[in-house]
């Protein structure tokens, strides 16, 4: 308490003294002033230096964890190598996995195409409801400098494995060669080469279930040439036992070439934005007793001779400024036409009497599919097959009737089909897809199907 | 001279097919390496670009028009990396060039010749459309141009003996243009040291590790990935602890995203033309790192 008077007497008196300082300690007290301010300004400068020093050798450090980072990086590099080096020299494996729900509305098993010989591909959809697709495993290497090996398995969802493709190619021949030898698709078409998993829908062309059943399979040897001209300018043959329909080949009891195909495919692109491909192939075999059973009267048939298949297909992609990332239209089309001639066994199983028989089949699908944005696609399909009329020399010599083979009977199957896919990268796909079928004349079949198809593991370059 | 005319002649008819009697025949895949190769070669040289600038160098198809053009060529340059992964080894195989495959002198790596950023340490296509082997946009680095030229000089005179002096003397010239560029660059450029932009895609590592920016973030969620608005709003509520100054996008994506971004955030979106052709100015490679400069440092303004 005593404290407080004291300071106020303290403060009286230093007021007073301050009133009567004179002028010249004013003086005094501003050069002080001006000292300290000069002092600081001094200070202030040094420490400004400090500063930037210190900044300078945060840059340069800056510069040096970059450099560290690079050198770190071709260490981690030259470390990772030798580790990796041995299974460097494993296979590229990928796996396609794929699955679908369907509803359909009419009976999957009662489906036929009219006018068409079946061709013992798997005609999809197999069943309705949730579907198990075929996953498929591909396991791919170049085996040396000259050669390139291929294996792709088929595993059913019927617990069933198929060899699809087991070929080796050669690689670097030069002069713009190469050669293939095993089991591969044919490389006629557009759509053959192609494994389900590339297809644009849910299942193949109708042209393709009727007249290759779904894809022309082939072991046996494979030539390409490529000419060396601005334009693309492929030529093909390819000579084998062919895998799958119209051909015979698996009984195995002939020496020699039985079945052959030829091809031309050429292409280019017109401007930046536009690319096609067009191509003509030709198929030619020789079947000996190849069956059918008619559905309609549950009898089996046989046929031998020849079969000569011709197509023409055409495929244009536009994108704008040849960018397909974010908008792309894919129009594909394909024309077959196949001329059969030679002996019909009609019920083999009991009475077994031989015809001739001739006939000319054809049919073509074509489809859109547009890009309209980042991972959306929409596209159509329009399929439609003509049977023709078979000349049975059976009928026309009035030993049978045309009644006697009703599935021959002519008719114009056809289909039409949309489809939405969303594919979130490019190694992953759903799909929504609905066709019309008109596949037989009794009855129009609408199919909706959900699917997905995914790939995972090294997945290679696909083909244009 | 006569003689060379009458000689190139008869090549031409007899192969009705090589435009130019240029000595070596070059199919780069990428517009950069096929300017590259143009510097050092000059006339001597035939060179094809795969692709433009316009063009997404990842999502490229093996088109017919690339298989007969690879039939034809003495050297292939890629840039690796596994960019060209979808399409260029099917147009090797296809092409049934034997000079060209992987592991002749007649295929060129670019890539191989740098040291490549962020080589991932876990490789899972769950992260997205990573590349084992780094980022492949290797060029954006100009100090990278030089190195890649060095040796593919020396592999072009491997490859045209008879013109070998040539290419040494066109890679001694551009080298000494590009030093001289360089410098200028690098004073040019202090003001982008330490600027923090926003990038479409991860295209621009190496030119921020060159220039000093800093990439605070990508409009993909994950490389390949198309850019989510779930993702880009998360992005600009960023803008408030790590500001990004710009965003970046090349001459081939969309600007939708970058513009989106650039207008809530209140910063300029800028298009970089990424490479020879991106611009009208990037002509060649002077005028691309020019052009990316006056690019980025206008925007700062």
């Amino acid at each position: 308490m005593l404290h407080k008077p004291f300071a106020m007497a303290a403060l009286l008196v230093a007021s007073c003294g301050a009133q009567a300082a004179s002028d010249a300690d004013l003086a005094a007290i501003r050069s002080q002033i001006n000292e300290m301010k000069k002092s600081y300004e001094q200070r202030i400068a040094a420490l400004e230096e400090k500063l930037s020093q210190a900044e300078g050798k945060a840059t340069r450090a800056e510069a040096t964890a970059g450099k560290a980072e690079v050198v770190a990086n071709e260490a981690s590099l030259k470390v990772r190598q030798p580790q990796t080096s041995a299974a460097a020299f494993n296979p590229e494996i990928s796996l396609i996995l794929s699955g679908s729900y369907t509803n359909l509305k009419q009976n999957p098993s009662e489906r036929r195409l009219q006018g068409f010989v079946p061709a013992n591909g798997e005609l999809m959809p197999e069943g309705r409801s949730f579907n198990l697709g075929e996953s498929e495993l591909i396991i791919a290497a170049n085996i040396d400098p000259l050669f390139r090996g291929t294996l792709r398995l088929a595993l059913a969802p019927d617990n069933t494995l198929g060899v699809e493709e087991a070929s080796i190619q050669t690689l670097g021949l030069g002069q713009g060669f190469n050669l293939k030898a095993g089991r591969f698709l044919s490389g006629v078409g557009y759509l053959n080469e192609q494994h389900p998993h590339q297809w644009d829908f849910s299942d193949a062309p109708l042209s393709y279930q009727a007249f290759f059943g779904n894809a022309l399979g082939m072991d046996g040897v494979q030539a390409r040439w490529l000419a060396p001209t601005p334009l693309f300018l492929e030529f093909g043959a390819e000579t084998a036992r062919a895998m799958s329909f119209p051909a015979t080949d698996e009984s195995k009891d002939k020496n020699g070439l039985m079945s052959a195909t030829a091809f031309v495919h050429v292409g280019d692109d017109v401007g930046v934005s536009h690319s096609w491909r067009g191509g003509i192939s030709y198929f030619a075999t020789q079947p000996k007793d190849r069956s059918y059973d008619d559905p309609l009267n549950g009898l089996s048939n046989s046929f031998s001779g020849s079969s000569r298949t011709w197509i023409a297909d055409l495929l244009w992609k536009w994108a704008p400024n040849g960018n397909a990332g974010y908008r792309n239209l894919k129009l594909q089309g394909e024309y077959f036409h196949r001329t059969e001639s030679g002996d019909l066994v009609y019920d083999t199983a009991n009475t077994a009497q031989q015809g001739s028989y001739s006939n000319s089949q054809s049919g073509f699908y074509a489809q859109a599919v547009y890009q309209f944005m980042p991972d959306w696609r929409i596209g159509y399909r329009y399929d439609r097959l003509s049977s023709g009329s078979a000349n049975i020399g059976l009928v026309s010599n009035g030993t049978l009737s045309a009644a006697d083979f009703p599935l021959l009977a002519n008719y114009s199957p056809s289909r039409n089909t949309l489809m939405v896919d969303w594919s979130p990268s490019e190694y992953s796909r759903l799909r929504l897809q609905f066709a019309q079928d008109k596949t037989r004349p009794e009855a129009t079949d609408n199919q909706l199907w959900l699917q997905y198809v995914m790939s995972l593991g090294a997945h290679g370059a696909h083909k244009f | 001279m006569n003689n060379k005319l009458v000689q190139c002649s008869l090549f031409l008819l007899s192969m009705l097919s090589l435009p130019a009697c240029a000595a070596l025949n070059i199919f780069a895949t990428v517009p950069e390496w096929g300017a590259l190769a143009r510097e050092i070669g000059g006339d001597q040289v035939r060179v094809y670009n795969a692709t433009t600038a316009f063009q997404d160098p990842h999502r490229i198809e093996a088109k017919p028009s690339l298989l007969a053009q690879a039939r034809q060529a003495n050297l292939v340059l890629a840039v690796g990396a596994d960019l060209e992964v979808g399409w260029l080894p099917l147009v090797l195989r296809d092409s049934g060039n034997a000079t060209i495959q992987p592991g002749r002198p007649g295929y060129f790596e670019a890539a191989a010749f740098v040291s490549r950023l962020e080589v991932p340490g876990v490789i899972d296509r769950g992260h997205g459309d990573v590349h084992a082997a780094g980022n492949p946009h290797i060029h954006l680095d100009p100090r990278n141009i030089l190195k890649v030229g060095e040796a593919l000089s020396v592999r072009m005179a491997e490859l045209d003996a008879a013109n070998a002096a040539v290419y040494q003397a066109g890679f001694k010239v551009f080298a000494g243009k590009w030093q001289a560029a360089l410098s200028r660059w690098e004073k040019e450029s202090a003001p982008l040291r330490g600027v923090s932009v926003l990038v479409h895609h991860a295209s621009f590592v190496y030119l921020n590790h060159w220039l000093g920016m800093k990439e605070v973030g990508s409009l993909e969620p994950k490389p390949g990935v198309e850019p989510s608005s779930g993702h880009l709003t998360a992005l600009l509520a960023r803008q408030q602890t790590t500001p990004a100054r710009l965003v970046l996008r090349t001459a081939y994506q969309q600007d939708g995203p970058s513009l989106w971004m650039a207008g809530k955030a209140g910063i300029p979106a800028v298009l970089l033309p990424y490479t020879v052709g991106g611009t009208p100015e990037a002509k060649d490679l002077f005028g691309l790192f020019d052009d990316t400069l006056q690019r980025l440092l206008k925007a700062l303004r």
